[in-house]
């Protein structure tokens, strides 16, 4: 298995576990899944549904508590982190793409994009700015007044991806990004994820469909809350498994 | 969370459900405006009585029979006691008994019809003597003259009518022409000797629905009793009141054989004492009435709480965003109270608004459709008060949605549906 050299991991988890407890009794989404994620790759996360994909991705985006193993975020461990931390983690070096799009249907496009901004200690005066470039890097210049709820799903997943990198942060999350929307427009939206892992942001991929993790480099397969398998997509590739 | 971003964040989500926003509120607007307008009626009645009783001069003392009034109940009593006699007058009328006594006339009140040839009108009657009521409400003839102290001893039956009293009776006649005819004020016939000129409202009374009539008159021919409803005294100067007061219920304590003041059958009101009551009444209102408000502006909060619940599970998802791209609890907290505040905020003013609008009404009726000098004072404090409550009520029936929204986790939230 290849990593890109001479960095240390900007995740690495050892062994995480999440256990739900609910009436129904316990849960075991995350059985002790370990792996790195250096900085600047592109990791598509696969399985079927209910393997722990989402709630993996939950752990790694410090959306939920895990309860057993370790997270190292940047070298720090994520238990150590303060709820204050975590919510500064999520603004500043997280970005969140969901397959839901989760935008606020009424306001506009513009201020969907400046939301993340008013959890950061950016000063208000520079947010149009940042906002109008993160619009204008997912080509939704013409959008940018329009209120989410007149946009196509396509046009509101690049909204959503807008907001997402408006921080300008280290890590991508994109839980099915394009799991609500036609194959044309979930190619432009994988295009785009395709252009920040180029660009050198580090991407994290929540996917049940081939053809989409096909965009990362590397996969790593979820079944029953392990980890199946863990491979480079060009390996992949050359054994013919996607084709399968 | 930046202040303006959290301004326009709540401006947006009470937006959004402006009925429902404008329905929540009600209840604090309600409560608010009642403040506003408890606060400047009580100006208004407050300044009406300060007026009128200044009007009736600082050296008045008026006697009344009956054991002080503690209670509207108490009222009653006045009126059936009949403490106050002629003698009581002639001891008070001595100069070694209550030696600053410039003027002293007794007064009845006598209930009923005035007519004159098949007219009547109901003008209040009181059986008084005339110098003391041209001088105590400042009264002008208009036409006529004055009855005198030869009048009151003989028990005269002649008459001081108001203009207002003299229209409905005699219409357009010339007041001269009036002068020497006989009204008829409970079968008795009546000379009207004085018609005064129209004035409208001093003191207590509206001078131009007054009947003016010896006391004396009034007391044997039209009421036929030995007592007297009150007696109006003036003393020499206001510096000597408290010690005319002090004479006075000495020496009436002594013509009615009193050795302890708590049994006193009599009791003395001056304005000033009046209008200490009158104020202590008006803050007992004031109070109750503050306290029904507050019970009503506990029950919008109690709306505001509710509705504030409700919009925290519809924004479920939104909180859940909000957390996951950054926003602390604190952060999720301090939204949701700050729309609860805006939201009962808002009531605070539309309250005051509505409050100073309703009372500007009444001050307009009041003065258009009687004679009173009311005047219409904007309650200042009141409403930094209402603005200052209706925050605080955001506050206490936020805190409680805005802890639940806060305590979301955003996988939770986001999932929501």
């Amino acid at each position: 298995m290849e990593h890109k050299k001479d960095t240390k991991p900007i995740i690495s988890i050892k062994s995480l576990e999440k256990t739900y407890n609910d009436e129904s009794g316990e849960t075991r989404a995350l059985r002790g899944v370990s792996f790195d994620i250096m900085p600047g790759e592109f990791v598509a996360i696969m399985g079927p549904s209910g393997s722990g994909k989402s709630t993996l991705l939950h752990m790694l985006g410090l959306l939920d508590k895990f309860t057993g193993g370790e997270y190292f975020l940047k070298g720090r461990k994520v238990e150590n982190f303060s709820d204050d931390e975590v919510a500064h983690m999520r603004n500043k070096r997280m970005g969140f793409i969901f397959q839901a799009f989760n935008l606020l249907p009424k306001a506009s496009v513009l201020d969907n994009v400046k939301l993340p901004l008013a959890y950061s200690d950016v000063p208000e005066d520079e947010w149009f700015d940042l906002a109008k470039k993160a619009i204008d890097a997912v080509g939704m210049t013409h959008r940018t007044y329009h209120k989410a709820s007149q946009l196509s799903v396509g046009e509101k997943q690049r909204a959503s991806i807008a907001r997402a990198l408006v921080n300008d942060p280290d890590i991508i999350f994109a839980d099915e990004p394009t799991g609500n929307l036609d194959s044309r427009s979930g190619g432009i939206i994988m295009d785009i994820i395709k252009r920040l892992y180029y660009k050198g942001k580090t991407v994290v991929l929540i996917t049940h469909e081939t053809y989409t993790a096909e965009y990362a480099e590397r996969i790593i397969t979820v079944r029953d809350g392990k980890i199946e398998s863990d491979k480079l997509v060009e390996h992949v590739r050359q054994a013919g498994e996607f084709r399968k | 969370m930046q202040l303006r971003h959290l301004y326009k964040t709540s401006f947006t989500g009470l937006k959004t459900n402006k009925v429902r926003s404008l329905l929540t509120v009600l209840g604090i607007v309600i409560g608010i405006s009642a403040i506003i307008l408890i606060f400047s009626m009580g100006k208004g009645v407050e300044g009406l009585i300060t007026g009128e009783l200044s009007g009736m001069g600082t050296d008045t003392i008026v006697i009344r029979p009956g054991q002080q009034p503690s209670g509207l109940s108490d009222f009653s009593e006045t009126l059936f006691s009949d403490s106050l006699k002629t003698r009581d007058v002639e001891a008070l009328k001595r100069k070694s008994n209550v030696p600053h006594l410039a003027k002293i006339a007794p007064a009845i009140i006598v209930p009923g019809s005035v007519s004159y040839r098949g007219e009547t009108y109901k003008p209040m009657v009181f059986g008084w003597t005339a110098d003391l009521m041209v001088e105590m409400f400042g009264v002008e003839i208009g036409s006529g003259d004055v009855f005198y102290e030869s009048d009151i001893k003989a028990k005269a039956s002649v008459a001081i009518i108001g203009s207002k009293v003299k229209e409905e009776l005699f219409g357009n006649e010339n007041d001269d022409d009036v002068i020497g005819k006989n009204i008829k004020i409970k079968s008795r016939n009546f000379r009207v000797v004085g018609i005064m000129k129209p004035q409208g409202q001093v003191s207590s009374f509206n001078v131009d629905e007054l009947v003016v009539i010896p006391y004396s008159t009034a007391q044997v021919y039209l009421m036929g009793i030995d007592h007297y409803h009150e007696i109006i005294t003036k003393a020499d100067a206001p510096e000597n009141v408290a010690q005319t007061v002090e004479d006075i219920k000495m020496t009436l304590r002594e013509s009615h054989d009193i050795a302890d003041p708590s049994k006193d059958d009599f009791f003395v009101v001056t304005p000033e004492g009046m209008l200490e009551q009158i104020g202590n009444i008006l803050d007992a209102l004031t109070l109750f009435l503050s306290a029904v408000v507050g019970i009503a502006l506990v029950v919008g909060g109690v709306g505001v709480m509710n509705i504030m619940l409700v919009s925290v599970t519809e924004r479920t998802k939104e909180i859940g965003l909000r957390k996951a791209i950054g926003a602390t609890d604190k952060d999720i907290m301090i939204q949701f109270l700050f729309e609860s505040m805006m939201l009962t905020i808002t009531g605070g003013v539309i309250g005051i608004i509505l409050g100073s609008a309703l009372s500007l009404i009444v001050t307009a009726g009041i003065l258009t459709f009687t004679t009173y000098s009311w005047s219409f004072s904007f309650p200042v404090g009141a409403s930094l008060l209402g603005i200052f409550v209706s925050g605080l009520i955001g506050i206490i029936f936020g805190i409680y949605p805005a802890k639940k929204a806060a305590k979301k986790s955003p996988i939770e939230a986001l999932r929501y549906e």
